[in-house]
């Protein structure tokens, strides 16, 4: 049985579903519960953006909110991880990962290899990402490259509520540190999602729309505009196949190649920077592994190489749109011709 | 008029009113034009905190810094920030302090000593020490003044930096505005130790406490730790206990606070309340001296309000400058 269900309530579920299954499963972050100690309601928030709300009533002293002390913890929670506890602990934007680098890079993301294989952190660092929320330069990055170019990190962006529910229960379940980033302006987006538990495997991308002429890989909010893009393209002739990874770390390399060996062409949609970006990651592995089945040169969608501004005329123009999109995959058809 | 009890004279009294009462209009303002949606993002409003910021930045000069927060407007408007500038930023505005790229928690204006506006909790507190040691070495006199919350107080970079300004002997002085929330959590959830001021024992740094709804109180007592710093005495930590009139930001129910509570406060702990009464009642200021403030202040914020309005957006082309001095 399925009903539409929001992206941020698919969190609220997932995380419901988990705590209910296994007691090991803890949830920490800052206001989490939102009203700890205060006079009035206990959890008031439930998170800054309400995605935590009810799980306090529900799982009690589970649900726990911190100080505001990132490096403590977080690191506490890995910490806890490699005792036997299963966290997930909220960095609420992934702008405040400064404050906790060296917990994440340095010490989760390093022990099972340092530790000759012997240990398992089973922490999960749920974290909102993304621009468009008029949020500035501090509180808008999208850093998915930062993470995802960490060995022993899992890095995970879902763009719909679906798979938020499959991809949150398997990241829990999942015997290494995840990074699971969720986009601020996906929230409210909803999808049939079913009501009974399920996981989605990590390292699984999906084909939101299948096409010959082209194939357009993202991940995220930058999901939704590559469709716009893809219909727009549609009504003109061009047929475009859409890859969602789903997870950076682990990426679906055979899903990606495996479609550039069908059209030809390859646009890579990024919402972060264009330097050292999930695009170029993209369009290096695709120019290595998939050379002879190219028709052109690949493109790249990426937001430009500046901090987030503030002035939403500018934000608006930071963020790759459907027309930046559509324009790229036509540039890898024209070149075609002209080769032709 | 009787004769002046107060450590700040006429005229200084006259200019401490209208810097807690531009803070409080414009903060009242942008409530109100935030509920129309008028203005966009994240906005922390400082009214009722206003006496802090005032007490110790009638201290200050262009030359010394200040480090601020997410809740900065009142630190900019009394450190000297045009107000117009910053309503425009708020705005999103071309004409705005930054240009409209920063926005409400990130106006800056480094000419006035105005280090920024901060996103990040408890940034602003290495900084400061940055600013301490610059001072130091320019010879100057110059001091920094960093400020964080109850709940910003716990950020690991706070309590280092305090070591740091303590074994470096910087002039500095680190200012927690206790409002006894972080976000929806009280102050006593976050924090195990009764007063924030015991801290400063344990980085050998005196630590001192003021009512931050008195502006005399805090007046007094931070200009004697400005006064040791100034003089090469080194660090100090100075919490106020404040009153935070409005939500956490915009849109907040605040429905963690109890019944009433906001009422009461209004009514008994407004520190523009507690200023008037102070002046008027020891014969110094007459109301219609305050008034007569009240008016223009009213009439600036106005002002702001419609030249941000009708000031230009930033155009599209310069999305990519400033990113770095030359590249
Ligand atoms: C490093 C970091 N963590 C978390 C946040 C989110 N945040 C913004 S304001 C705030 C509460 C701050 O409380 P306090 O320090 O008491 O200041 P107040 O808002 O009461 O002035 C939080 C958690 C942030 N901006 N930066
Ligand atoms: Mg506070």
């Amino acid at each position: 049985m399925a009903r539409k269900l929001s992206y941020k309530m698919a969190v609220n579920e997932a995380l419901d579903l988990e705590m209910t299954r296994d007691p090991t499963v803890i949830l920490m972050g800052e206001d989490i519960v939102g009203g700890a100690g205060s006079p009035g309601e206990d959890d008031a928030w439930g998170g800054v953006l309400g995605v935590t709300k009810g799980l306090f009533a529900k799982h009690g002293a589970r649900v726990m909110d911190t100080p505001l002390s990132e490096s403590a913890y977080i690191g506490a929670a890995i910490g806890a991880a490699a005792c036997g506890m299963r966290p997930v602990a909220e960095l609420m934007f992934i702008d405040f990962i400064g404050c906790c680098f060296d917990e994440i890079f340095n010490q989760a993301a390093k022990f099972r290899y340092m530790f000759g294989g012997k240990a398992e952190t089973p922490v999960v660092i749920r974290a909102m990402i993304g621009a468009g929320y008029r949020a500035a330069a501090q509180h808008s990055q999208m850093l998915t490259p930062i993470v995802t170019h960490i060995p022993g990190l899992k890095v995970v962006c879902p763009s719909n509520a679906y798979d938020v529910k499959g991809l949150l229960i398997q990241s829990i379940r999942d015997n290494d540190p995840v990074i699971f980033c969720e986009h601020k302006n996906l929230y409210a987006h909803e999808v049939d999602v079913p009501l009974e538990s399920y996981a989605i495997p990590f390292g699984e991308a999906a084909i939101p729309r299948e096409g010959r002429d082209a194939t357009i890989v993202t991940y995220g909010l930058m999901v939704h505009r590559s469709l716009e893009a893809a219909e727009k393209l549609a009504r003109e002739g061009v047929d475009v196949e859409v890859i969602d990874l789903r997870t950076l770390s682990p990426m679906d390399w055979d899903t990606v190649i495996e479609s550039v060996e069908k059209t030809g062409r390859l646009i890579a949609v990024d919402e972060a920077h264009p330097r050292c970006s999930i695009a170029s990651d993209i369009t290096a592995f695709v120019a290595q592994h998939a050379f002879r089945a190219l028709k052109s040169a690949p493109q790249m969608v990426t937001a430009p190489h500046s901090p987030v501004p503030f002035s939403p005329t500018l934000e608006d123009i930071y963020i790759p749109s459907a027309e930046t999109i559509a324009g790229a995959v036509k540039k890898t058809i024209i070149q075609k011709m002209v080769a032709a | 008029m009787s004769d002046n009890p107060f450590p700040v004279d006429k005229a200084g009294l006259l200019e401490a009113y209208r810097m807690m009462k531009t803070i409080r209009e414009f903060e009242e303002r942008l409530h109100i034009d935030f509920a129309k949606g008028d203005i966009p993002g994240f906005v922390h409003l400082y009214a009722g905190e206003e006496a802090v910021a005032t007490g110790i930045m009638m201290h200050l000069n262009d030359r010394d810094r200040i480090a601020s927060t997410h809740r900065g407007h009142g630190h900019c408007i009394s450190k000297g920030v045009d107000v117009h500038g910053m309503m425009a930023e708020i705005y999103g505005k071309e004409t705005g302090s930054c240009l409209g790229r920063g926005g409400s928690m990130h106006i800056a204006d480094l000419s006035k000593g105005m280090m920024g506006a901060n996103g990040i909790l408890g940034a602003g507190a290495p900084l400061i020490c940055g600013a301490g040691l610059a001072a130091k070495f320019r010879g100057d006199g110059g001091v920094g003044i960093t400020f964080f919350g109850d709940g910003a107080a716990n950020q690991g970079m706070v309590l280092e930096s305090m070591n740091l300004a303590a074994v470096w002997n910087l002039p500095v002085i680190f200012v927690c505005e206790n409002n006894g929330y972080a976000e929806a959590t009280s102050r006593d959830y976050g924090t195990a130790v009764k007063s924030y001021v015991d801290r400063g024992a344990g980085f050998g740094i005196p630590g001192v406490h003021a009512d931050g709804t008195d502006f005399f109180a805090v007046y007094e007592v931070v200009g004697e730790l400005i006064k040791r710093a100034r003089e090469g005495g080194g660090p100090a930590l100075l919490e106020c206990e404040v009153i935070r009139f409005f939500g956490h930001f915009e849109g907040d129910a605040q429905t963690y606070k109890a019944k009433g509570e906001n009422e009461y406060n209004r009514a008994n702990r407004d520190c523009l309340k507690i200023f008037r009464a102070k002046v008027t009642e020891a014969g110094v200021i007459s109301d219609a001296e305050l008034d007569a403030i009240d008016g223009e202040v009213a009439e600036l914020i106005e002002d702001s309000v419609a030249s941000a309005k009708a000031a230009p957006l930033p155009s599209p082309k310069d999305l990519m400058s400033n990113v770095y001095v030359s590249y």
